[in-house]
C-alpha cells in the first residue's frame, strides 16, 4: 500500500472535495509529523502508536570486513512504539 | 504532540474545520490499520515503512517471577524511518 491508497480513503471519507485536495491534505498531515519529529518532539497517536525521537550515545562498534573498531557517534534516531490497541487488532 | 494537536495544526493549516480535520486525520491512521491488519506493507515517500513481522511461539520467562511462559504465535507492526526523514531527525547528519 502506497500514499495514493490513503489518499482515496481521505477522499472517500471527506466528500466533496477533490483528489487533489485530499492528495494535499495527506501531504500536509506528513509533513506537520515530519516537521515536529524533526523538533525532537514526540507524536502521540492514540489507537496508533507513539513516535519518539531517541538519543543515542557514542559507543564502540567494528567494522564486519575489517575487523576494525570504530566508534559509532552519538546520534538522534525516530522509534515507533505501536500502541496496545494496534497490537491487539493484529492478532485479533 | 497528540492526535488532537495534529487535528489543530491541520485545521489551521488548510483552513477546514476541526470536524473535517479530523476526517482526514482518522481516515489516514485509520486506513494504514486496515493494511497492517491484511498483512499489507504501507510504503510513504519521504517518510518510512510499515511492515507486519510473523513471530513463532515461544517459552519466554516472566522476568519477575522467573516462571516459563508459553508465548502464542503473534503478529507485531514494525517502523523503518525512511533515509530523509532519519537524516533530518539527526539534525541533517547521516
Amino acid at each position: 500500500m502506497t500514499k495514493a491508497d490513503i489518499v482515496d480513503a481521505v477522499y472517500d471519507r471527506l466528500g466533496g472535495y477533490s483528489k487533489r485536495d485530499a492528495a494535499e491534505l495527506v501531504e500536509l498531515v506528513f509533513q506537520i509529523l515530519k516537521d515536529t519529529l524533526e523538533k525532537g518532539e514526540k507524536v502521540k497517536v492514540s489507537g496508533f502508536g507513539n513516535f519518539v525521537v531517541r538519543e543515542k550515545k557514542s559507543r564502540m562498534g567494528r567494522n564486519p570486513q575489517t575487523e576494525k573498531p570504530i566508534e559509532i557517534s552519538a546520534r538522534k534516531v525516530l522509534t515507533f512504539k505501536p500502541s496496545q490497541v494496534l497490537k491487539s487488532q493484529l492478532n485479533g | 504532540m497528540t492526535k488532537s494537536d495534529l487535528i489543530e495544526k491541520v485545521a489551521e493549516n488548510a483552513n477546514l474545520t476541526k470536524d473535517k480535520a479530523s476526517m482526514v486525520v482518522n481516515a489516514i491512521f485509520d486506513k494504514m490499520v486496515d493494511a497492517m491488519k491484511e498483512g499489507q506493507r504501507i510504503e510513504i515517500r519521504n517518510f518510512g515503512n510499515f511492515t507486519v513481522r510473523h513471530y513463532e511461539s515461544y517459552t519466554g520467562r516472566n522476568p519477575k517471577t522467573g516462571t516459563s511462559v508459553a508465548v502464542g504465535p503473534k503478529r507485531m507492526p514494525f517502523f523503518k524511518v525512511g533515509l530523509d526523514l532519519k537524516k533530518r531527525v539527526n539534525g541533517g547528519a547521516a
